[in-house]
C-alpha cells in the first residue's frame, strides 16, 4: 500500500455552459474514510465523477500524485483509482465471479494471459465482501443488498489503492446500508483502501467516516472530522434546515435531528392539536 | 456439427453426392466425374458460407455489446442497407460488377449509414437507448431501401443481378472474389478477436468501463469499425444476410454466458453453422432449384428470435 496524494485543484466543471462547480480545491487524506455530503444539486456527485475522470474539469485539474488524470493513461489510472457508480449495468445472467473478476481488467492486455495474482485478486475479494458462497449464482436472482457487496468485490478486485464510491448506499434498506459502511471501514482497516464516498445520510457519514466535505452551490462550505463539520451553524449553511445535533448514544459521533422548517414533526404536530382541546 | 454441414454443404444439391465421392472428389484432382465436379463447384460456395456466417455473427455480437442493445444487428440499424445503396450506386452509375471492386462502396454506405445511425439515434448528445438507436436505424433502413429502388427503377437490366444479390446468397461464389476480399475480412476478424475483454467492460456501463481503464469514446470507434467491416464485407460478397447477426450471438450468451470473448469464439462456429445449414436446406426443399440463404435465415430466424423474445428477458445489455 502505497501512499498516493490526490486532490482537486481549482476545479471547475459544467455541463454545457451551466457551471456546477467553480474553482474547488479537495485534499484527500490517504488511508482515510471520507465523504462527500451536501443538499441535491450541490455538485457533490458532479465532483466525485470528476475525481475519476467521469468528467473533465473546464478549469483545474485532479492530480494523482502531481499529474493530471485527465492526460494520464487511463489504464494506468485505473490501477491506482477505483470507482463504484450509482446505477452500473448489469449484464443479463453474469454470475457473481465473472462479474468480480472483470475487475482485473486494467491490470490484463487484451489477450492478457490469466495468472495466479488474478484467482488472488477474486477469491480474496469475494471472501472479504462475503460473497463466496454467491460465486456461481446468477447477479440478477440477488437481493439488492448481496448485489452491492458483489459490486464492492469488483472494484475491490481491482486492487486499487483509493477507492471512489458514488452514494453506495442508495437503493438499501437501513440493515444493508449500515452493512456496506461497516464493510467499506473494514475494508479502510485491513487494506488501507482511502476510500472517497458520496452519502445522502449526514448522520451516517458522521458515524462511519474519517473526514466530511460538506458542498453547496459547487462549492465546499466545511472541511474536516465529523465534530468539526457536523454542528448546527454548518447544516443550516449547506442543507438551509434547523437542526439539534446531539451525541449519538451508540458511536457518540454527532447525530442530526432536524427541528423540521416550521414545527411538523408528528410529535409537534400532537401538542399542537392538543391545545385548544 | 459444423464440420457435418460442411460436408453437407458440398454433397447436397440439385444433384447430390454420398460423403465417399465426396471424399473422392475432394482428394483426387484426376477424377472427372459429374459428381466431383459438383463437388468441386460447391466448395468455394461452403468457404464463403463460412466466412459469411463467422463475420455476421461477430458483427451482430460486437454491435450488440458496442451499444448495449439486444436488437442491435447490420440488418436492424441499417448498415446493410447502407452497404445496398453504395453497392447499387456503384453498379448503376459507374458500372462496377464485381465485389473486389464495390467492396469499397460498400464499406463508405455501411460506415456512413452506422455514423447516421449513432449521430441519430443519440440525438447529438445524451445516450442512445436501445430503442432510440433501433428505430433510428430502422428509418434510416426504410429511407435508403426506397432510395435503392428508385435508383434501380431507371436500370431495368440491373434489376436481376440486384434481385438475386439482395435476397441473400452464397450461391455464385467464386475463389478470386472470395481471395480478393478476404484481407478485410482478416483484419475484421483480427480486430474481433481483441475486442473480448473490451467489450467484458463495456457491458457493465461506460462509468464502470472508464474506471476499469478503458478510453469509452476510443473503444467505441475500434468496435464500430470492426463490426461494420465484418458486415460490409459480408454484404458486398452475399448480399444482406439477416438474422445471422442478430439470433447467433443471443443462442450462444444462453449457452455460454456473458462473457465476450467466449461469445465471440463461439459466433465463429454457430454462425458459419447456421448459415451453411440454411443454405442446405434451401438446396433440398425447392430441388432442383435453390432458395437464397438470406431468405431461409429469416425464415428459419424469425420464430427462433420470437422464442427468445418470449422466454428470455432481453434487457439491456
Amino acid at each position: 500500500m502505497t501512499d498516493h496524494e490526490f486532490s482537486a485543484r481549482g476545479v471547475s466543471v459544467g455541463y454545457g455552459d451551466r457551471p456546477v462547480i467553480g474553482g474547488l480545491d479537495l485534499q484527500v487524506p490517504a488511508h482515510r474514510v471520507g465523504a462527500i455530503i451536501g443538499p441535491n444539486g450541490c455538485g457533490k456527485s458532479t465532483l466525485l465523477r470528476t475525481l475519476s475522470r467521469q468528467l473533465r474539469p473546464s478549469a483545474g485539474a485532479v492530480l494523482l500524485d502531481g499529474r493530471a488524470i485527465h492526460s494520464m493513461p487511463t489504464r494506468e489510472v485505473a490501477k491506482v483509482l477505483g470507482l463504484l457508480p450509482q446505477s452500473p449495468t448489469c449484464p443479463e445472467g453474469i454470475v457473481v465471479e465473472d462479474l468480480v473478476s472483470r475487475g482485473r481488467t486494467p491490470h490484463r492486455g487484451s489477450f492478457g494471459r490469466w495468472t495466479s495474482a488474478d484467482d488472488e485478486a477474486i477469491a480474496l475479494a469475494l471472501e472479504e465482501t462475503g460473497t463466496a458462497e454467491l460465486a456461481e449464482r446468477p447477479v440478477d436472482e440477488l437481493s439488492g443488498g448481496q448485489r452491492q457487496r458483489v459490486w464492492i468485490a469488483m472494484a475491490l478486485a481491482q486492487q486499487t489503492d483509493l477507492l471512489l464510491l458514488d452514494e453506495p448506499t442508495t437503493f438499501l434498506d437501513l440493515a444493508y446500508q449500515i452493512d456496506v459502511l461497516e464493510l467499506l471501514v473494514r475494508l479502510n482497516e485491513s487494506r488501507g483502501t482511502t476510500i472517497v464516498m458520496v452519502l445522502h445520510d449526514i448522520n451516517l457519514a458522521a458515524r462511519y467516516c474519517d473526514w466530511l466535505a460538506a458542498m453547496r452551490d459547487g462549492t465546499v462550505r466545511a472541511r474536516g472530522g465529523p465534530r468539526e463539520v457536523v454542528d448546527v451553524e454548518t447544516v443550516r449553511e449547506v442543507f438551509d434546515l434547523e437542526t439539534v445535533v446531539i451525541d449519538d448514544p451508540v458511536s457518540g459521533a454527532p447525530l442530526v435531528v432536524p427541528r423540521g422548517r416550521a414545527g411538523r414533526s408528528a410529535g409537534e404536530r400532537t401538542a399542537a392539536r392538543e391545545v385548544p382541546a | 456439427m459444423l464440420a457435418a454441414a460442411c460436408v453437407l454443404s458440398v454433397a447436397v444439391g440439385s444433384l447430390s453426392v454420398p460423403p465417399g465421392q465426396v471424399w473422392q472428389a475432394l482428394s483426387d484432382p484426376s477424377v472427372h466425374t459429374i459428381a466431383a465436379e459438383a463437388v468441386r463447384s460447391r466448395v468455394p460456395r461452403t468457404v464463403l458460407g463460412l466466412l459469411v456466417g463467422a463475420a455476421l455473427a461477430c458483427s451482430g455480437a460486437i454491435m450488440q455489446g458496442l451499444t448495449r442493445n439486444p436488437l442491435a444487428d447490420p440488418g436492424i440499424l441499417g448498415i446493410n442497407a447502407g452497404a445496398a445503396v453504395a453497392i447499387v450506386i456503384a453498379m448503376a452509375y459507374i458500372g462496377l460488377t464485381s465485389a473486389a471492386q464495390y467492396i469499397w462502396f460498400a464499406l463508405a454506405g455501411a460506415g456512413l449509414a452506422a455514423g447516421a445511425v449513432w449521430a441519430i439515434g443519440t440525438g447529438g448528445r445524451g445516450h442512445a437507448t436501445p430503442l432510440r438507436l433501433a428505430l433510428a436505424g430502422a428509418v434510416l433502413a426504410a429511407v435508403l431501401t426506397s432510395f435503392t429502388q428508385a435508383l434501380l427503377l431507371p436500370h431495368a437490366q440491373l434489376l436481376q443481378s440486384f434481385r438475386s444479390w439482395q435476397a441473400g446468397g452464397i450461391d455464385g461464389a467464386r475463389f478470386t472474389q472470395i481471395e480478393q476480399v478476404l484481407p478485410f475480412f482478416v483484419i475484421g476478424a483480427a480486430m474481433a478477436a481483441c475486442s473480448g475483454p473490451t467489450l467484458n467492460a463495456l457491458a457493465l456501463g461506460d462509468e464502470i468501463a472508464t474506471g476499469l481503464g478503458t478510453h469509452v469514446g476510443r473503444a467505441r470507434l475500434f468496435l464500430a469499425v470492426a463490426a461494420v467491416l465484418l458486415a460490409a464485407t459480408s454484404t458486398a460478397l452475399a448480399g444482406p444476410i439477416g438474422f445471422v447477426g442478430l439470433i447467433v450471438p443471443h443462442a450462444v450468451r444462453a449457452m455460454v454466458g456473458a462473457d465476450y470473448r467466449w461469445v465471440l469464439a463461439w459466433c465463429v462456429v454457430v454462425g458459419p453453422l447456421l448459415l451453411l445449414v440454411a443454405d442446405v436446406v434451401g438446396r433440398v426443399i425447392t430441388r432442383p432449384a435453390d432458395v437464397q440463404v438470406g431468405i431461409l435465415t429469416a425464415i428459419i430466424g424469425a420464430p427462433v428470435f420470437i422464442g427468445l423474445l418470449r422466454t428470455r428477458r432481453l434487457g439491456e445489455l
